[in-house]
């Protein structure tokens, strides 16, 4: 049983409030739909939820069992995918693999690897180097990255930017399978997402 | 008219005066050095105060890491520049004295070099702050340099003239810590260093209100 | 339940297996762009030359040997070794490996780099410099641990630089800014140190040099890995 726990989170930059006082809990099995105008923080809100960066003001805590959990324990439990959060392009897809699966103390396991390349769509372009990749591809191997641990909470900001309609088919299906049993929390506008979110918060 | 709550200030004006004439007149000349000792009741006050207000810098990097508040931010930055311009006076002072001692105002002594290079490093510190916009990330990452600025100060106050033998007279900074002065002489210097201590804590405290004013009037404005 | 216990008994000897492949992704990385070795060999091969053929077969006193060897090292090493971290900006891999590994990895995969970086420029340039230069060491050992110690005080002060200068906006010039003045103690000494080891100095001749170089690069790493997290997290 996991449980994230928001409480009170207040961002400024420069003195400019970008929001105040947002919380929320989340229990696995639930998910979370993050919405609001372009610009309102929404990409804020995430990377503070990653712990990416700290909030002005506010906390979040990650729950295993109801015991919180440390922030180097949290490498395992996140999975994130967003614009602003790359691969190395000059290596290929395998060898991005294997450093990711590596610094995470996994085994490198290529049939494993295969398999998420072949859901995602790419077959075949293991030993390519992503920047030989269009915009589309590359968004669906972060996904592949993002997955490798099988992570307890999965974060997706702009979840099918760039994705054609087979592509954005993919993503639906693993959001579905996340929110199940694990957590699920999405930064979107798009209609057709909208509604994966049991909650929903609007910052604005 | 009683003692009103700045007398404080009153008082250190007569004091100052009073450690001026009393580096003049009351105190004797040097053994060796004659009457050119005489600066070192300022010289050696200014490189007191810089490593002083250096210390106060990073002691508020310290705090700003452990809880950013802004307030630790602005405190730690106005004792850098308090400690800069002390350092200014301090390699000035040292420079007028070099000039009478050994015949020209710099020689690359060792003191010399090392005054110089943490010029150099503290200047470093404001160029950080100039080149960084979101205020937060600035305080941050101002901080972190500002620690490690002060951890290489050592080196250059005690190490590295020690290695390359200074030829820097060393009355107070000594293997054997030992006060190397007439009791006269002593008498001035310690009120020297307690006033030029006094007038450091007014600089700072004008500073840092200085400061506040604008940070208000900044948000004012928006 | 059980992955959490693995991980967690995991994390105590993960700090140096992960800092080992940090490093061997940006040696990969390296060998594919060569970003900084190019920068840092055209700028060595190119001060080399113009110094040497300038100087033509004139034979230098250590005094001015010295000095140059080590401005020739300093300014190459310096125009290359900020690129570890700024590339991970630029690119925006800086929050990927953010969510992956604790800060201290990244410092010590990155100061690795560097050291190993700054290592083979020595391994070039010194050799030339001795064809180049008529360079003749008399005290070869002291020498070379002046060059190891420098080395590591070096790449300890570009690193953690390059850190705090990758997340401000101008980087280029202000890499130059704040690492130079704080590298100059490491120049001081080495140079000092290089120009006795020239002139056949004794090994305990040599001996404050080396104790200040070493004692400001391990202050240098220490306070860098306390301060690491400060810098990297946001």
């Amino acid at each position: 049983m996991w449980k994230i726990k928001a409480t009170n989170i207040t961002q400024k930059f420069n003195n400019r409030l970008i929001f105040r006082d947002i919380s929320f809990e989340l229990n696995s099995g639930e998910s979370l739909v993050i919405t609001g105008p372009n610009g309102s923080g929404k990409t804020t809100l995430v990377r503070i939820i990653c712990q990416l960066l700290k909030p002005t003001a506010g906390t979040v805590r990650f729950y295993h069992q109801d015991r919180p959990l440390a922030p180097e324990q949290l490498y395992p439990v996140i999975g994130l995918v967003g614009p602003y959060l790359q691969l190395y392009n000059s290596l290929t897809a395998l060898e991005n693999y294997k450093f990711f699966a590596r610094i995470r103390g996994l085994p490198v396991d290529i049939r494993y690897f295969r398999q998420l390349m072949d859901r995602l769509g790419l077959k075949g372009r293991e030993l390519d180097e992503l920047r030989t990749y269009s915009s589309g591809m590359l968004q669906r191997v972060k996904y592949v990255m993002a997955l490798i641990h099988q992570p307890v909470v999965l974060i997706l900001d702009e979840p099918t930017s760039n994705l054609d309609e087979k592509g954005t088919e993919i993503v639906y299906e693993i959001m579905e399978e996340q929110k199940k049993e694990k957590i699920l929390i999405l930064a979107t506008n798009e209609p057709g997402e909208i509604q994966f979110g049991e909650k929903q918060i609007r910052v604005a | 008219m009683g003692l009103n709550k700045d007398w404080w200030k009153y008082f250190l004006g007569v004091w100052m005066v009073l450690i001026i004439l009393g580096a003049f007149l009351y105190a004797p000349p040097a053994k060796v050095l004659g009457d050119t000792a005489r600066i070192l009741f300022f010289h050696v006050p200014c490189a007191w105060i810089a490593t002083l207000a250096f210390l106060i810098s990073a002691i508020y990097s310290v705090k700003y890491l452990r809880k950013p508040d802004l307030e630790f931010d602005l405190k730690a930055s106005t004792a850098a520049q308090i400690g800069f311009l002390f350092t200014v006076l301090a390699t000035i002072t040292g420079s007028i004295w070099a000039k009478k001692i050994w015949h020209s105002y710099w020689n690359w002594d060792p003191r010399e070099t090392s005054i110089f290079i943490l010029l150099l490093i503290y200047a470093a510190y404001f160029a950080l702050r100039s080149a960084i916009e979101v205020q937060e990330q600035k305080a941050r990452l101002s901080a972190v340099y500002s620690i490690i600025a002060f951890v290489t100060v050592p080196f250059f106050i005690f190490i590295i003239p020690r290695i390359y033998q200074s030829l820097h007279p060393d009355p107070l900074i000594n293997p054997e810590g030992k006060i190397k002065m007439d009791a006269r002489m002593l008498r001035v210097f310690l009120g020297s260093l307690g006033g030029f201590t006094i007038l450091f804590y007014w600089i700072y405290r004008l500073k840092v209100e200085v400061a506040r004013l604008k940070i208000i009037q900044l948000e004012k404005e928006e | 339940m059980n992955r959490e216990k693995s991980s967690l008994a995991r994390s105590r000897f993960a700090l140096l297996s992960n800092a080992y492949y940090i490093f061997q992704k940006d040696l990969q990385l390296e060998f594919r762009t060569r970003y900084a070795v190019n920068a840092i060999f055209m700028f060595a091969i190119t001060t080399l030359t113009a110094v040497s053929f300038s100087i033509g077969p004139a034979r230098l006193k250590s005094m001015v040997l010295a000095p140059l060897l080590w401005i020739v090292l300093f300014f190459s090493a310096m125009s290359g070794l900020a690129h570890i971290f700024v590339r991970e900006e630029e690119q925006q891999t800086a929050d990927t490996l953010r969510l992956v590994t604790r800060p201290s990895t990244v410092f010590l995969g990155k100061w690795f780099f560097n050291l190993v970086l700054l290592f083979s420029l020595e391994l070039v340039i010194v050799p030339l410099y001795v064809v180049m230069m008529n360079f003749s060491v008399a005290n070869v050992g002291a020498f070379l641990l002046l060059l190891f110690l420098g080395s590591i005080g070096l790449a300890s002060v570009a690193t953690v630089i390059a850190a705090i200068i990758s997340q401000a906006g101008t980087r280029g010039a202000l890499f130059a800014v704040l690492s130079f003045p704080i590298s100059l103690p490491i120049l001081i000494s080495a140079i000092h140190g290089t120009r006795l080891t020239i002139d056949g100095a004794l090994f305990s001749d040599c001996l404050s040099d080396l104790q200040v170089l070493f004692s400001f690069s391990v202050v240098i790493i220490t306070i860098s890995l306390m301060l690491f997290d400060f810098i990297w997290r946001k």
